[in-house]
């Protein structure tokens, strides 16, 4: 799509320098110019990070002798040994949550897109609206509509959906709050707004004339919404589950606030690693694998679900 | 019964949108409690205390300021090096190009955990002292290919033959830079900003790994939530909740009244 502005860019070039046909190398330069402040900024404080984070995982020694490159390959499989549970909890409660937005948010999104008319504008602000204030404060909120005998855990209560879940083994007893299924919960508010905005975004695109299309033809709403529709939404299918399930595979936040010690995720392993037990070998190997699982992820879900306009 | 089924689509995403509000509203209404003790997760009773003094928490207002003036910083960089580098992408051909592409998109598609953690790597490797400066550098960083995706979606939908037709009529290529190309990309740019000054003084995850002892608006919130939320962080939370509205609401206006009178 880049391609047409590109060749029109030729044309332009010399329409602007009467005198010499070809561009004088100043002129050619000036893209490098315009990059390299930002480039070096990348260069520097993300992709050599990253060069220091592989050579800090394979490191051995302690904070008060310090740490030297041995090359110690082990602590990968004694990190993944012993946090397994944490990766594989990351990873479900991610998906689950990009899930439930998916779910959640297909509606919002279709409703502002197709059915909204005036309407639209407002509904869009109340979408971005709660991203103004703090996430944490939000996150904070949850406990309170969590908490025990609050109004929204005494109707689920009352309506035996706790006792499904306990079965489950989302929920404890009557508890809501320190349960996988309260982590899930604040995972699936705290990014539903990425689900949303790229579903609006790819929806309103689409042409309401192939919606005529597919009546005339004596398609029901179903139908018509399963073979035109979704498959239509699909670019914003796929950024919005990225856009959900990246971050919040390294979320440590809702596990944090609203979960246990039975509910840590990989990024609270890391974070306390990191911050508090300082076996920096350790957190630099845990991060290293997480990020290794996400980029695998992430290239086969885009090869499979094949969207070029991502990126 | 017709009827739900009929609207089955708008009852269930506006049972979604009531799932996205109901933390605010309760923000809202716990900015009006008197809690008993430290904690303010349950209703006691009616107060405006905490609305008559909400700097009335010791480093709650300083953190606040810490964290805008942290934010302003932030914007102003990332959207200055991510708007030439916009430029640069849409309006060149150059060798590269696809690695710097791939160069924007990674820091977008890697979990904030292992950004943080990799920066504090490099930081405890120079012994560079963590604090204020350590996460201004960290914000650019990762507000910088925000700015770019923005910027590039106006850049890319632009006319260049509006652009030619300036130098037609003997713009200098600065003339033309400053009064046609600028302001047909400003809104891609103001959006770009926007996003940066958003992303920025709401960063946590980020912030708590490459702040050192300094402490930002979130992660005095953090802390707090260890030690007994005051009242105050409702009374803030719900302030930025309703400027942000009000801002938004005035862009509708002003934007509306734009295409009114183009249109008249």
């Amino acid at each position: 799509m880049s391609t047409s502005t590109l060749t029109k860019e030729e044309e332009t070039a010399p329409a602007g320098a009467p005198v010499t046909r070809k561009p004088s190398t100043r002129k050619r330069l000036v893209p490098y110019w315009l990059l390299l402040p930002g480039i070096l900024w990348l260069l520097v404080f993300f992709a050599l990070p990253m060069v220091y984070q592989a050579s800090t995982s394979v490191q051995t020694g302690s904070l008060e002798k310090g740490f030297e490159v041995t090359w110690h390959f082990q602590t990968y499989w004694d990190a993944f040994q012993e946090y397994w549970p944490q990766f594989v909890r990351s990873l479900l409660y991610a998906g689950t949550a990009t899930l439930l937005c998916l779910l959640l948010g297909y509606p919002l999104a279709y409703l502002i897109a197709f059915k909204a008319g005036r309407w639209r504008n407002l509904l869009l602000v109340l979408v971005i609206a709660p991203f103004f204030t703090s996430f944490l404060i939000r996150t904070l909120a949850w406990k309170t509509i969590l908490a025990d005998d609050s109004l929204v855990v005494d109707a689920l209560n009352a309506l035996h959906v706790l006792d499904v879940t306990s079965w489950l083994g989302w929920t404890e007893g009557d508890r809501v709050l320190a349960t996988p299924m309260a982590v899930v919960c604040g995972l699936t508010y705290n990014f539903l707004p990425f689900m949303i905005l790229p579903l609006y975004t790819s929806l309103e695109r689409i042409d309401g004339r192939l919606h005529e299309a597919a009546k005339d033809l004596y398609a029901s709403p179903a139908t018509t919404f399963r073979k035109v529709t979704f498959p239509l939404s699909m670019p914003g299918v796929v950024s919005g589950t990225l856009l959900t399930f990246i971050p919040a595979s390294g979320d440590y936040v809702n596990a944090e606030l609203l979960g246990s010690t039975d509910t840590k995720m990989v990024g609270n392993v890391i974070q306390s690693q990191f911050l508090r037990v300082l076996d920096y070998p350790t957190a630099a190997a845990l991060s290293f694998i997480l990020m290794a699982i996400v980029l695998l992820m992430v290239t086969v879900y885009i090869r499979r679900a094949g969207t070029e306009d991502l990126v | 019964m017709r009827w739900i089924r009929r609207n089955l689509v708008a009852l269930a995403g506006l049972l979604t949108l009531a799932y996205m509000i109901l933390p605010n509203i309760v923000v809202m209404v716990f900015s009006f409690n008197k809690p008993n003790g430290r904690f303010n997760y349950a209703w006691q009773r009616f107060s405006l205390d905490a609305w008559k003094d909400p700097c009335g928490v010791a480093d709650l207002c300083g953190s606040l300021t810490l964290s805008l003036q942290i934010a302003a910083w932030a914007t102003l960089g990332a959207t200055l090096l991510g708007t030439m580098i916009a430029f640069a992408l849409v309006r060149y051909r150059f060798r590269a190009r696809g690695s710097i592409n791939s160069l924007i998109f990674l820091p977008m598609a890697m979990p904030e955990v292992v950004m943080a953690a990799s920066l504090l790597t490099l930081f405890l490797n120079m012994g560079a002292e963590l604090g204020f400066w350590t996460v201004l550098i960290a914000h650019i960083m990762f507000c910088l290919s925000f700015v770019v995706t923005a910027v590039k979606a106006r850049v890319m939908s632009m006319d260049p033959r509006l652009e030619e037709a300036s130098r037609d009529l003997y713009a200098g290529p600065v003339q033309t830079f400053v009064r046609v190309t600028l302001p047909i990309a400003a809104p891609g740019i103001a959006a770009g900003a926007l996003l940066a000054f958003a992303l920025s003084f709401d960063d946590f995850i980020i912030t708590n790994f490459n702040a050192g002892s300094t402490v930002t608006f979130p992660m005095f919130v953090w802390g707090s939530a260890q030690r007994g939320t005051p009242v105050q962080i409702n009374v803030i939370g719900t302030a930025m909740f309703i400027i942000a509205v009000l801002v938004v609401v005035a862009g509708q206006i002003v934007t509306n009244r734009r295409k009114k009178s183009a249109t008249s």
